[in-house]
C-alpha cells in the first residue's frame, strides 16, 4: 500500500525516469576521525515519501552519518546525492536550493538562544524568502500549533522551555519552509510516552498531507513500529539490514534479534 | 534536477456566474511563491456577488503556506458575510485544509517602538536598580570569598592548589609576552614624546624622571590591569557563564560544593598573584623601551640614563605601583566572576555579560587608581 502511495505523495512534483523516488542516495561513504574509521563504504537510499527509521547501537555513527549527509562532517570518500544533486559538485546557488528544501531537527534542538520561539521559526523564512511580516507571523503561529505548542510559547526564549517543548519548537523551525525532506535526530527521546505518541502521529500526519520524506534516527521502538515504512540498522560500519519492521522481526543477525526481539522489545507486546 | 524544478507562479482567474464569482486558482501555491500568492489574493474584491467559489483543482503543488493563504481569504470573505465554497479538493488536500481549520493564529500586530519620556525614565530607573543589585551581588561574592579564605586558612588542604596553578599559568605566564611588548612600546612613546618637548628647554635629561616616575607609579600598573581585564577577566566571565548555561554551576551546588571555593577563589587568588608580577615585568619593559629611545633619539647613553634614574626614583616609587596591583586584580577578578554568574540561558546574555565585565573592570580600575592617588597624596608619598 505504501508503494502505491509513493507515486501520489509527490503531489504533482512527479519525478521522471530512472531511480524515480530516490530522494537521498548515499554511495560508498567513508568517514573516519584520525585512524578510527566510523563508517566504511556505506550505501543507503531513501525513497520519496517514506519514513525511514535509522537504528544502531550507541556510538555506531548514526549521528555522524546524518552530519555527513548534511555536509557538517567531512568524509573521506563517497558520493551523496540529495534531490538528485551531488552536493560536492553543486554551485552555491544549487546548494542553497537544496538547503531550502530540507529541514533538520538536531538532537539537542539547537534553537537560537537569543531569539524567541517565533523568531526562531521565522529565521529560515526571513533569510530565504521575501514574505510580508503579517504572513510570516501567521505561518510561524501555524507551524507552532501544528507541532502541538501552545500559542503563548511563541514569545518565550529557548532557555524558558522544557525539553519536550524545545524538540517541538525545533521541529517547527525545521518545517518552516515546508521542506520535502526532514532529518530528525532522536525526536522522541526525552518525551513522555503520550508526547512521543503525539509526535509520531504528527510526523505521520505531515507525511500524509505534505508528502514529507522523513529520515529519522531513533531508538523508540514504538515509533519504529507505528510510523516507519522502512528501518535501516547501522552496525559494523555499514548498513547491516534495511527493510520493513516485519523483515526486522525475521532477521537473525544477533544485534537485530536482541534489539527487536530482546526482552525490552517483547515486553511491550 | 528532477526534484528541484522551478515552481510555476500562482495565478487566479475569475469568472462571473450570475451572482456567484468563480475563482479558478492555478500554478504552484508553495512557500517560495507565497509572496506572489499573497499579493494576488490581497488585491481581491468580490464586488457585488453573493457567493464565491474557490476552485483549487488546477493547482499544481500546494503546501501549508499556500493553503493558508487560500484559507485566510476564505475566512475573511466568510467573516464579511459571503458564502464561500471550496471545490476541487482531492483527499489529501481535504486533510490539509481541515488541519488548517483547527488553527487560529492571533491577529497580526505589527511591533511598534515609540519614543516616550516615560519609557526613558523607566529605563533609567531600571538601570539604577540594576546597579544596586550589582553592588549587592559583588558584596555577596566578596563576603563568601572572605568566608572561603578563612576556611582555607584554617584548613589549608581545602585550597585547590592545582586549580590556582592552572589559572596562574593562563593569566600570568601566558600574558607575559604581550604585556612586555605593550609596555616596551608605551615606555618608548613616553620617552619620545616627552623628549621632544623637553628638548626645547634643553632639559633632555629630565625625560628619565618623567618616564621613571610616570611608568612606575601609574602607567605600568594601570595598563597591565587593563590588559588583564581584557584578557583574563573576559575569559573568567565566559568560562563561568558557559558553565551557567550548561547547568554545570547547578551541578556543583547539588554535589555540595561551594561555587566560590571551586570557581571564584582559585581564579581571584591566581590573578592577585599574577598582577604584581606582570606589573613588575611591565615596569621593566617600559624602562627598557624608554631607555632605548632616549639613547637613539636624545643621545642619552644607557649609563647616563641609569645614573639619572637612580637619582630620580626610589624603591618607594616602584612599591607605590606594585602595591596597587593586588587590589586591581581583586576588582577585575570579582567583577568577572559576578558577571559570569549573572549569565542566563542565551548566547546573547553571555556576550552581554562578557562585555559588561570588561567595561566595568576597566572603569573601576581607573577609579580605584584615582582613589589611590588621593590616598598617597594625603599620606605624603
Amino acid at each position: 500500500m505504501r508503494q502505491g502511495m509513493d507515486a501520489e505523495d509527490t503531489g504533482g512534483r512527479e519525478t521522471a525516469g530512472d531511480g524515480a523516488g530516490v530522494i537521498l542516495s548515499v554511495k560508498g561513504v567513508t568517514v573516519a576521525f584520525g585512524s578510527k574509521v566510523i563508517l566504511d563504504n556505506l550505501d543507503l537510499d531513501v525513497r520519496r515519501g517514506e519514513v525511514l527509521g535509522f537504528v544502531g547501537g550507541s556510538g555506531t555513527g548514526k549521528s555522524v552519518l546524518m552530519r555527513a549527509i548534511l555536509g557538517l562532517t567531512p568524509r573521506r570518500s563517497g558520493k551523496i546525492e540529495v534531490f538528485g544533486h551531488d552536493l560536492d559538485r553543486s554551485t552555491a546557488a544549487e546548494r542553497k536550493m537544496v538547503e531550502r528544501r530540507w529541514g533538520v531537527l538536531f538532537q539537542q534542538g539547537a534553537l537560537f538562544s537569543s531569539l524567541t520561539v517565533k523568531q526562531n521559526i521565522q529565521v529560515p523564512m526571513r533569510e530565504h524568502l521575501n514574505l510580508s511580516p503579517k504572513l510570516m507571523d501567521e505561518l510561524a503561529m501555524l507551524k507552532l500549533e501544528l507541532v502541538g505548542l501552545p500559542q503563548d510559547a511563541a514569545g518565550k526564549f529557548p532557555s524558558e522551555l522544557s525539553g519536550g517543548m524545545i524538540k517541538r519548537a525545533s521541529l517547527a523551525r525545521a518545517l518552516a519552509l515546508d521542506p520535502d525532506l526532514v532529518f530528525l535526530d532522536e525526536p522522541t527521546s526525552g518525551l513522555d510516552p503520550i508526547g512521543a505518541a503525539a509526535f509520531d502521529q504528527l510526523i505521520a500526519n505531515l507525511r500524509e498531507t505534505l508528502g514529507l520524506t522523513v529520515y529519522m534516527v531513533t531508538h523508540d521502538l514504538d515509533s519504529l513500529h507505528s510510523i516507519c515504512d522502512r528501518i535501516a540498522v547501522l552496525g559494523e560500519k555499514r548498513v547491516l539490514v534495511i527493510g520493513t519492521i516485519d523483515d526486522m522481526m525475521k532477521n537473525d543477525h544477533p544485534w537485530v534479534v536482541s534489539y527487536f526481539r530482546g526482552e525490552r522489545a517483547l515486553r511491550r507486546i | 534536477m528532477a526534484f528541484l524544478e522551478k515552481n510555476t507562479p500562482p495565478a487566479c482567474a475569475s469568472e462571473s456566474d450570475r451572482d456567484v464569482l468563480r475563482l479558478k486558482l492555478s500554478g504552484d501555491w508553495v512557500i517560495s511563491t507565497a509572496a506572489e500568492a499573497e499579493a494576488l489574493l490581497d488585491g481581491f474584491r468580490k464586488g457585488p456577488h453573493q457567493g464565491v467559489v474557490l476552485d483549487v483543482s488546477a493547482i499544481g503543488v500546494l503546501d501549508t503556506s499556500g493553503a493558508w493563504i487560500i484559507h485566510r481569504l476564505q475566512g475573511a470573505l466568510e467573516f464579511g458575510g459571503t458564502r464561500v465554497k471550496l471545490c476541487g479538493l482531492d483527499e489529501k488536500r481535504t486533510v490539509l485544509f481541515s488541519e488548517l481549520e483547527k488553527h487560529h493564529p492571533p491577529a497580526f500586530k505589527p511591533e511598534k517602538s515609540r519614543f516616550s519620556i516615560v519609557g526613558m525614565l523607566e529605563a533609567t530607573g531600571r538601570q539604577v536598580v540594576a546597579i544596586w543589585h550589582d553592588l549587592l551581588a559583588m558584596l555577596h561574592i566578596f563576603g563568601s570569598l572572605g568566608m572561603v579564605l578563612f576556611t582555607v586558612l584554617v584548613q589549608p588542604k581545602r585550597l585547590r592548589g592545582i586549580s590556582v596553578a592552572v589559572q596562574f599559568d593562563r593569566s600570568c605566564i601566558g600574558a607575559v609576552p604581550i604585556v612586555a611588548l605593550m609596555s616596551f612600546l608605551i615606555g618608548a612613546i613616553i620617552s619620545q614624546q616627552g623628549g621632544f618637548y623637553l628638548r626645547q628647554f634643553g632639559a633632555d635629561l629630565y625625560v628619565v624622571d618623567l618616564a621613571g616616575i610616570l611608568v612606575l607609579r601609574e602607567i605600568g600598573v594601570i595598563l597591565t590591569a587593563i590588559m588583564v581585564a581584557g584578557r583574563s577577566g573576559s575569559a573568567f566571565t565566559a568560562e563561568i557563564g558557559a558553565m551557567r548555561m550548561r547547568e554545570e554551576v547547578d551541578a556543583l551546588h547539588v554535589i555540595g560544593l561551594s561555587v566560590t571555593e571551586v570557581l571564584v577563589l582559585p581564579r581571584i587568588l591566581a590573578l592577585m598573584l599574577a598582577l604584581p608580577i606582570l606589573t613588575f615585568i611591565s615596569d621593566m619593559a617600559s624602562l627598557v623601551g624608554s631607555g632605548l629611545v632616549a639613547w637613539i633619539y636624545l643621545d642619552i647613553p644607557p649609563a647616563a640614563f641609569l645614573i639619572r634614574l637612580r637619582e630620580a626614583i626610589t624603591m618607594e616609587t616602584l612599591m607605590v605601583g606594585l602595591v596597587k596591583a593586588p587590589f586591581m586584580a581583586l576588582i577585575v577578578g570579582l567583577i568577572a566572576c559576578v558577571e559570569g554568574l549573572k549569565v542566563e540561558g542565551s548566547a546573547d546574555s553571555l556576550g552581554r555579560q562578557t562585555t559588561m565585565s570588561v567595561v566595568k573592570a576597566i572603569f573601576l580600575v581607573i577609579v580605584v587608581d584615582g582613589l589611590f592617588a588621593i590616598f598617597f597624596a594625603a599620606i605624603g608619598v
